[in-house]
């Protein structure tokens, strides 16, 4: 049965430095405080895997966390440009970030090919963009039965999925309601998954379109009330749209992000 | 139009917005983005569009926002959807098996072609602007059945080639509105021409705007302006966005 540990305990026993982790979490339910204890944890080297790269993992690139990035957009929802992202890329500051770089839909079938443990996944027409030259995930193949050329895109298979969850039960199990995004599959297609939850309670009240991650398939389950925050978790609270907005300002300066990062994640004791 | 329309004031951005509006059609299932794209659709479903399905990239279907969401998974996109699916059956079941009829998308860059580049300004491996890249739009480009491009008009924007194709064009009816008319595909020479100039600018103005030597369409339009009730389905909605 899985266990329920604490944050610190969790990052420290399956985040290495070097792993691929991928944290997701579709602007709903972002596992904030798990990456900000990979932060504290000060791992080194990750290849950091994300569909919607925002504010979680320009506060991971800015601390050094992250060698790679594989992604499908890097912004700030609503606002614009990610700063520190862009200084890795631009500047290579505070060290230079590989990208290995998709599209939402290809991203997506890269997750759904690893959960499935498929070589590769299948998208609609030929790629007729530029990220074919840039992306080694990306391929243009012929259907076998058809002759219509698609878009092969290579499975991911984190080392480590994280995903923050409103409830755990005391067996372990995981539900999840509201937008879904990918981490379902992300979860599957992981070698080893840490759910971070709001609540733990005795028994699940079943939820209209929610999801059910069984206890076997989590290597560890930590309550974490308010892991998300400032995203938001349907059902307990609210997205905290002025922080997203004042993210723009911090991380626009390189000085002012440490100090952020110092007062706010490394001063701080984990939840 | 009525007298009273004709001497209304109004901005060039708002006219963009309301022409944007107007490309929403009631029942049309559309895919939207944050910004401009989701102001035009709660403008649109106000008034002529009240029942547009309004498809967004975090698997939200059928949303219907009264203020302009800041994110695309927003609560109350969620809170108001016909129903929620995940970020893979999106892609694939709604968007890839032909469900869209007309998807919205914003740009970096334009060109005459349609490409679209919201990736980098610069080169790819060492860019002057890394830009947060394609996200949905490659696919919502490829799949839609038409494409609405919203974008103000400048130089550059409008370039004779993009820095980078995120999004190659769309095989069905591109429109592209602006802040100072419209273009369309032409269907002999693929380019984009300007088939409507907005009150009050001129074609010697929307030339300098672009990168390229920009054909008109025989027959150009006058986008028709403002009307009263689209200045005010537009100007409550700014208002209620800013209250929190």
């Amino acid at each position: 049965m899985v266990e329920t540990t604490t944050l610190k305990d969790a990052i420290a026993e399956f985040i290495h430095d070097g792993d691929s982790v991928a944290l997701e979490g579709f602007s709903h339910l972002v596992p904030f405080a798990a990456g900000h204890e990979i932060i504290r944890q000060q791992r080194r080297d990750l290849t950091l895997i994300r569909l919607s790269a925002d504010l979680i993992f320009d506060q991971m690139i800015g601390a050094g966390c992250a060698r790679k990035l594989v992604f499908s957009w890097a912004g700030n929802p609503g606002l614009g440009l990610l700063h520190r992202f862009r200084d890795a890329v631009e500047r290579g500051w505070p060290r230079p970030l590989d990208l290995e770089e998709y599209t939402h839909a290809a991203l997506a079938t890269a997750f759904v090919a690893g959960a499935a443990r498929l070589p590769f996944g299948v998208l609609r027409g030929a790629p007729d963009h530029d990220l074919l030259e840039h992306t080694s995930g990306l391929a243009s193949v012929q259907c076998p039965f058809t002759g219509e050329t698609v878009t092969a895109v290579r499975a991911i298979n984190p080392d480590v999925t994280i995903i923050h969850a409103q409830q755990a039960d005391e067996q372990g199990n995981v539900q999840l309601w509201g937008i879904q995004g990918i981490q379902k599959e992300a979860v599957l297609a992981a070698k080893k998954v840490i759910v971070t939850v709001e609540e733990i309670c005795e028994k699940f009240e079943p939820v209209p379109g929610g999801i059910f991650i069984p206890s076997w398939v989590i290597s560890s389950i930590v309550c974490t009330p308010g892991g998300a925050r400032p995203s938001y978790v349907h059902g307990y609270y609210g997205r905290d749209n002025a922080f997203y907005q004042e993210w723009d300002t911090i991380a626009r300066d390189r000085d002012r992000f440490t100090e952020w990062i110092e007062e706010n994640v490394l001063g701080c004791v984990p939840a | 139009m009525n007298a009273t329309d004709a001497d209304l004031d109004y901005t060039p951005e708002e006219m963009m917005t309301i022409a944007a509006a107007r490309c929403f059609r009631d029942r049309a299932t559309c895919f939207v983005g944050v910004g401009l794209p989701s102001v035009a659709a709660c403008v649109a479903r106000e008034l002529h569009a009240p029942n547009v399905i309004l498809a967004y990239e975090s698997g939200v279907i059928g949303a219907k926002p009264t203020v302009p969401p800041l994110s695309i998974a927003d609560p109350e996109l969620a809170e108001t959807a016909d129903f929620i699916v995940s970020v893979p059956e999106i892609f694939s079941y709604w968007l890839q098996g032909g469900r869209i009829d007309i998807g919205f998308l914003g740009a970096a860059q334009i060109d005459r072609f349609g490409n679209l580049n919201s990736t980098v300004i610069g080169s790819y491996r060492s860019p002057k602007i890394r830009l947060p890249g394609a996200g949905g739009a490659t696919q919502i480009a490829a799949n839609a059945k038409e494409i609405v491009v919203i974008v103000r008009q400048n130089p550059k924007a409008f370039v004779p080639s993009v820095d980078f194709i995120s999004t190659a064009p769309c095989k069905g009816r591109t429109t592209v509105v602006t802040d100072l008319g419209i273009l369309e595909t032409d269907p002999s020479s693929g380019d984009l021409i300007l088939t409507a100039q907005h009150p009050r600018v001129t074609l010697d103005e929307i030339e300098k705007a672009t990168g390229w030597r920009l054909s008109a369409a025989t027959g150009i339009r006058e986008t028709p302006a403002p009307t009263v009730e689209e200045l005010r389905a537009l100007r409550d909605l700014t208002a209620r966005s800013k209250t929190p």
